[in-house]
């Protein structure tokens, strides 16, 4: 049995007027521990299906399984990683680990403790007591990691989570974050636009066309032991992975274009 | 500032020169131009009150303006000492303080918990949203004779009116404060299984603090200013009284002394105020 199952999920937006359809079928499955990635043009609705995984918006028809029980709103089973960190600003780095620890009703002293254990995880030793505007966006984003792991869901699911970071910094993080996914063994659904972010995290990249949002393709992308290859972005392999996941997103980012500008001259 | 120092030629050559000073100056000299810079802040603090210290003193004595309306400065303290001696200024303080921080005091335990409730429940909000902007556009002094009136002349109109001028700021500020707490926070807390109440205790309140302390803030310096106007009507103490009452019986620098006193309580309100604002919201000026 996968461990998460999308079976004909569709979901339309009433938007002046009219009703928009932002995802149309999606049909996909998830195994156990797997790092899956999906990929669109921007506006195809990549983050709404995020949302309707993460029980943040209702589904339209069709259903999400999540061990084979349809998901019918938040949970702790789930973790959120969203591109803007949202991270408490009034609390330390410390204090946002355990606010997800406080949701699942730990103990006051098992918090401080998994709170800690998990920073460390992040590569945040000695920074528990900073708060947010004390660090930079990278670090920002490994506490948010931190607090979606520290509750200890099955599931991780990473909106364009290094979106907002500078290239220098999402390079470390995505190395982190494969080190931290087997080391964990977690399942983890992630979200992107960046082509090459997609080929070098995703064991499998499923590519999304643009609006309404179906899955056009899931491409296998098997390059064992990512972490362990010293330069895997000059691989001959990763180049054409990277051209074939080009090729098929190509023809949605044209065809999102035209669409805005047909919808800017009316 | 670096680029220009760097090329002194193209700026001098530029038709605008925004800093001569700064475009011509050496990176060795910045240093003493610096410590400069911090004294002449400090004396351009000093010298405006200090100059209207002066006019005040000089001008009465030299004839320019009349001295038994405008008594020198030094007069104004003598008077100001004599009554802070007599124990008659502290009399009067006292009263004024009591009545604003009845007055402001009530208006925090009110009106913090019904802007939350406003700003929490839309339904609530959309109700008193139009009561609000009609009651928050008339001026409190407005409607001090209807209270003198409904209230009489005692304690009670006095603290009601305070307390009336103070609920505003403070209600408005709370509920934008509830209002405006960044979605993202919410979807995120959502996402974490949290019901409406923790909700609420854990993001939307905190989130709120600091927006809230502006308005207390706010409420803190209405509280004094509609104080002294209260007093001015049918009191038989406070500073406000000794204002209005100095000036009936000519005792004109008496009145100036009831005048500073005022002025200073308010700075000091203010600025006591402020520091207890930035204690809880040192996380949002950062950001």
């Amino acid at each position: 049995m996968s461990k998460i199952r999308f079976e004909g999920v569709s979901k339309t937006f009433a938007a002046r007027g009219t009703t928009v359809t932002a995802l149309q079928e999606i049909n996909l499955d998830v195994n156990e521990g797997e790092f899956l990635v999906i990929v669109g043009p921007s506006g195809c609705g990549k983050s709404t299906l995020l949302d309707l995984l993460g029980g943040l918006a209702s589904i339209s028809s069709g259903q999400i399984l999540v061990d084979g029980k349809p998901v019918t709103g938040p949970g702790l089973d789930r973790g959120i990683v969203f591109q803007q960190y949202a991270l408490l600003p009034w609390r330390t780095a410390q204090g946002n680990v355990e606010f997800g620890l406080e949701a699942k009703n730990v103990p006051r002293r098992e918090r401080a403790a998994k709170a800690r254990e998990y920073l460390d995880l992040v590569g945040l030793s000695g920074f528990h007591d900073r708060y947010p505007h004390e660090l930079s966006g990278g670090m920002k984003q490994r506490v948010a990691i931190a607090r979606s792991l520290a509750f200890d869901p099955d599931v991780l699911l990473m909106d364009e989570p290094f979106a907002a970071l500078d290239a220098q910094t999402r390079d470390g993080l995505q190395d982190e974050l494969l080190r931290i996914w087997e080391k964990t063994g977690k399942t983890i659904v992630f979200i992107t636009h960046g082509i090459e972010e997609a080929v070098y995290l995703g064991q499998r990249v499923a590519v999304l066309t643009s609006r309404p949002g179906r899955i056009k393709q899931i491409v296998d992308i098997p390059i064992d032991a990512r972490s362990a290859t010293e330069d895997l972005r000059s691989d001959p392999q990763f180049a054409h992975y990277r051209h074939e996941i080009w090729t098929l997103l190509r023809d949605e980012v044209n065809k999102a274009r035209s669409e805005e500008l047909e919808v800017n001259r009316v | 500032m670096s680029s220009l120092t760097e090329t002194p030629v193209a700026v001098r050559a530029a038709p605008v020169v925004a800093h001569p000073a700064a475009a011509t100056a050496a990176p060795a000299r910045r240093w003493p131009r610096q410590v400069l810079r911090l004294t002449g802040n400090v004396l351009t603090r000093i010298a405006a009150i200090g100059a209207l210290a002066l006019v005040w003193e000089i001008f009465p004595r030299l004839g320019l303006v009349d001295a038994v309306f405008l008594p020198p400065l030094s007069e104004v303290l003598v008077a100001w000492k004599d009554l802070l001696v007599s124990g008659e200024l502290w009399s009067h303080t006292e009263a004024s303080l009591a009545r604003s921080a009845a007055g402001f005091g009530l208006a925090i335990l009110v009106a913090v918990p019904l802007g939350l409730l406003i700003g929490w429940y839309t339904p609530v909000a959309n109700l008193l949203n139009p009561l609000l902007e009609v009651f928050r556009n008339t001026a409190a002094l407005a409607i001090l004779p209807v209270f003198v009136l409904i209230l009489g002349l005692g304690e009670t109109s006095k603290v009601a009116i305070i307390f009336y001028g103070c609920t505003w700021p403070i209600l408005l500020n709370t509920v934008s404060g509830v209002r405006t707490v960044d979605p993202l926070l919410i979807k995120s807390a959502r996402s974490l299984g949290l019901g409406p109440v923790r909700l609420f205790q854990k993001v939307v309140l905190p989130a709120a603090v600091p927006t809230i302390f502006t308005g207390i803030r706010l409420a803190g310096a209405a509280s004094i200013l509609i104080l002294i106007a209260a007093e001015m009507v049918g009191a038989k103490a406070g500073l406000g009284y000794l204002i209005n009452y100095a000036q009936f019986n000519f005792a004109v620098p008496d009145m100036y002394a009831g005048i500073i006193t005022i002025s200073a309580i308010g700075l000091l309100v203010n600025q006591l105020l402020v520091v207890t604002e930035r204690r809880f919201s040192t996380w949002r000026t950062h950001s």
